[in-house]
């Protein structure tokens, strides 16, 4: 009963602890960069389900219709969104200069060439 | 004087003029005219920020509905004597840092590339500056992302491929901390219903024992913990600190710790308020160990660097820590000697790493073994470097001294006398790194570097030294950071109301 009711949350939960064990646990980057985005979109599902209103539907005025669900936090989500998008971009070129630079884009690779200096 | 239209405006002009003169310096193109452009935004912003402290001193907190909507509904800027003192903090420090970058950044970056340094550096500024002025909880973590963006592009401008690998690290980790902060608001709103600073003050009063505070608390201290380089969350700053060019170290070094150090102190201090930051949750225990423990290894860590650069690094950690002892010691003076030290860390900091910056432009390298005799090639260079490392010892008739003074008596008055044995004795550890320094450029035979190099160009010189002469300016004339560090302190002490 209880997982029906807050089934979104525990999705949430779920997700951000892949992203977060792709993150810690891959030495590739670009693995850690899709770990990274993951882990931040399933921050954007915990937003969408706090505004939800029970019984509420989309916020449009309709005639008839009093119960609306929030829209605030998907606004607010619709900017982090836009975060995550710039962050995940930054991290891509990053790993592009990385790449070229080291020409690998494995984590112990890349420390490898760096202690040797 | 200035019409009070114009007046009534400057809250929002402190963010917009940086964030419209970003965008303005990529049609600019020149790099010659981005830097000018720049050199006047930040000259603008000081003043900005000036007029705002004079104002908040004058009538007291300024309240700015952004857009013209009312405050719970629209975004608020909201400035007290807090973000006013911190916005000084930041302005200036652009102020001095950006007419030294001109010299420093031709010699470091690609010519292709040297507009695009300016742009990230007014993008991060107007990102720092957002943070502090908002009174908005979801805008503070939008403008938190804009200057950590903006800041990891800056460092992989470094010329050695290192600084790729450490802005890619300071990103995750930096992520990391900003979805943390996101987190951690979301479950304000849960709890509260609305993000606006004040009113959330208003309200959480009323909750206090939800579990889902104490998580959105948590979730606010790690990630915000992360961007202030926090012990054991520090492990990005060193590299990115020892490898971006030292235009963009210098700047970051000296303002966005000190500006996440603010957002920490606005939420513990304001939003969630003394009772639930220190009663409810242990984080003044939590602060204190952090901060004694990162404060002694990292400086510890410091003494066995090689690299200046990445030594200055560790002990800017190691420097957060006595901003958090103060801080976790949840009494107005221990508040008011963190606020002293966010100003004077800020200016010994940005000074020491501009003499760093001025040996780099002359012998191209900050290792120790290439530092050999160089006082005697630089003896104004390294002279600046002396007087900013006595300042990080702190010795007396320097800012360092004010605000460890405030520190230890901060301590003393709660009799909690071990600890400021502590800061004593991680003062003494900053005389062991310092002093490796001044031995070996002054003491050693000139390496073949050294040998050659002539004294640093004037245009970064007179920069370097006009922060130097800050620090003793503010370390004999105390009545104004003092005063204003004082009323800060009070203000988060009582809370937003």
């Amino acid at each position: 009963m209880r997982f029906s009711q807050l089934y979104n949350y525990e999705i949430a939960i779920f997700l951000s602890m892949i992203g977060f064990y792709v993150l810690v646990s891959r030495g590739n980057l670009v693995k850690k960069v899709a770990g990274l985005s993951m882990f931040q979109t399933s921050v954007f599902i915990l937003y969408i389900s706090m505004g939800v209103v029970q019984d509420g539907t989309v916020p449009i005025l309709v005639d008839g219709v009093r119960v609306y669900s929030n829209p605030l936090p998907h606004v607010l989500i619709l900017t982090a969104i836009v975060v995550g998008v710039a962050t995940t971009a930054v991290a891509l070129a990053l790993i592009i200069r990385i790449k070229e630079a080291y020409d690998t884009v494995e984590e112990d690779e890349i420390h490898e060439q760096d202690r040797s200096f | 004087m200035i019409s009070s239209a114009v007046t009534l405006q400057l809250p929002a002009l402190q963010v917009a003029l940086p964030l419209i003169s970003a965008p303005l310096g990529l049609l600019l193109r020149r790099h010659r005219l981005v830097w000018a452009l720049a050199v006047v935004v930040c000259w603008m912003s000081l003043a900005i920020s000036w007029l705002l402290l004079q104002q908040v001193l004058a009538e007291g907190t300024i309240s700015y509905a952004m857009g013209g909507w009312a405050a719970p509904w629209g975004i608020e800027y909201r400035i007290d004597a807090v973000n006013a003192y911190v916005a000084l903090i930041v302005t200036g420090i652009a102020s001095v840092v950006v007419p030294y970058a001109r010299r420093s950044v031709e010699q470091e970056i690609d010519e292709g590339r040297i507009t695009y340094f300016y742009v990230l550096l007014l993008l991060c500024f107007t990102g720092l500056l957002g943070m502090t002025v908002t009174g908005d909880a979801f805008n503070l973590f939008v403008f938190l992302e804009i200057s950590s963006l903006s800041t990891y592009a800056l460092i992989s401008l470094g010329r050695d491929r290192r600084a790729l690998t450490a802005a890619f690290q300071y990103l995750i980790m930096g992520t990391i901390g900003g979805t943390f902060v996101l987190i951690g608001v979301g479950f304000l709103y849960v709890v509260t219903g609305t993000l606006n600073m004040a009113d959330l003050a208003d309200r959480l009063p009323e909750v206090t024992q939800l579990r889902t505070l104490h998580t959105a608390f948590a979730f606010l201290v790690v990630g915000i913990g992360l961007k202030l380089a926090m012990f054991p969350l520090h492990l990005w700053l060193p590299n990115a600190y020892a490898y971006a060019p030292n235009a963009a170290t210098i700047f970051v070094a000296a303002t966005s710790t000190k500006v996440a150090v603010y957002a920490l102190l606005r939420y513990i201090g304001s939003v969630f308020g003394p009772v639930i930051s220190y009663e409810d949750v242990p984080f003044g225990e939590i602060a204190i160990i952090l901060a004694v423990i990162g404060l002694l290894s990292c400086s510890f860590v410091a003494i066995f660097q090689s690299n200046v650069k990445r030594m200055l690094a560790y002990s800017s950690v190691a420097q957060i820590g006595y901003i958090l002892m103060g801080i976790g010691l949840a009494s107005k003076t221990g508040l008011m000697a963190s606020l002293l030290h966010l100003f004077n860390h800020a200016l010994m900091k940005a000074g020491l790493f501009m003499a760093v910056g001025c040996m780099f432009y002359r012998i191209g390298s900050v290792r120790l073994d290439d530092l050999r005799g160089i006082g005697h090639s630089m003896p104004w260079t390294f002279a600046a470097f002396v007087l900013g490392g006595l300042s990080l010892i702190g010795v007396p008739l320097t800012v360092g001294f004010v605000s460890k003074w405030y520190l230890v008596l901060a301590y003393l008055e709660q009799d909690l006398w071990p600890l400021a044995f502590v800061i004593l004795f991680g003062s003494l550890l900053s005389v062991i790194y310092v002093w490796r320094v001044v031995e070996v450029a002054w003491f050693e035979s000139p390496s073949p570097r050294a040998a050659e190099a002539r004294e640093a160009p004037l245009a970064m010189l007179v920069p370097t030294w006009i922060l130097l002469l800050a620090n003793v300016f503010f370390g004999v004339q105390t009545e104004l950071t003092v005063g204003v560090a004082g009323l800060a302190a009070q203000i988060l002490t009582e809370g937003l109301r």
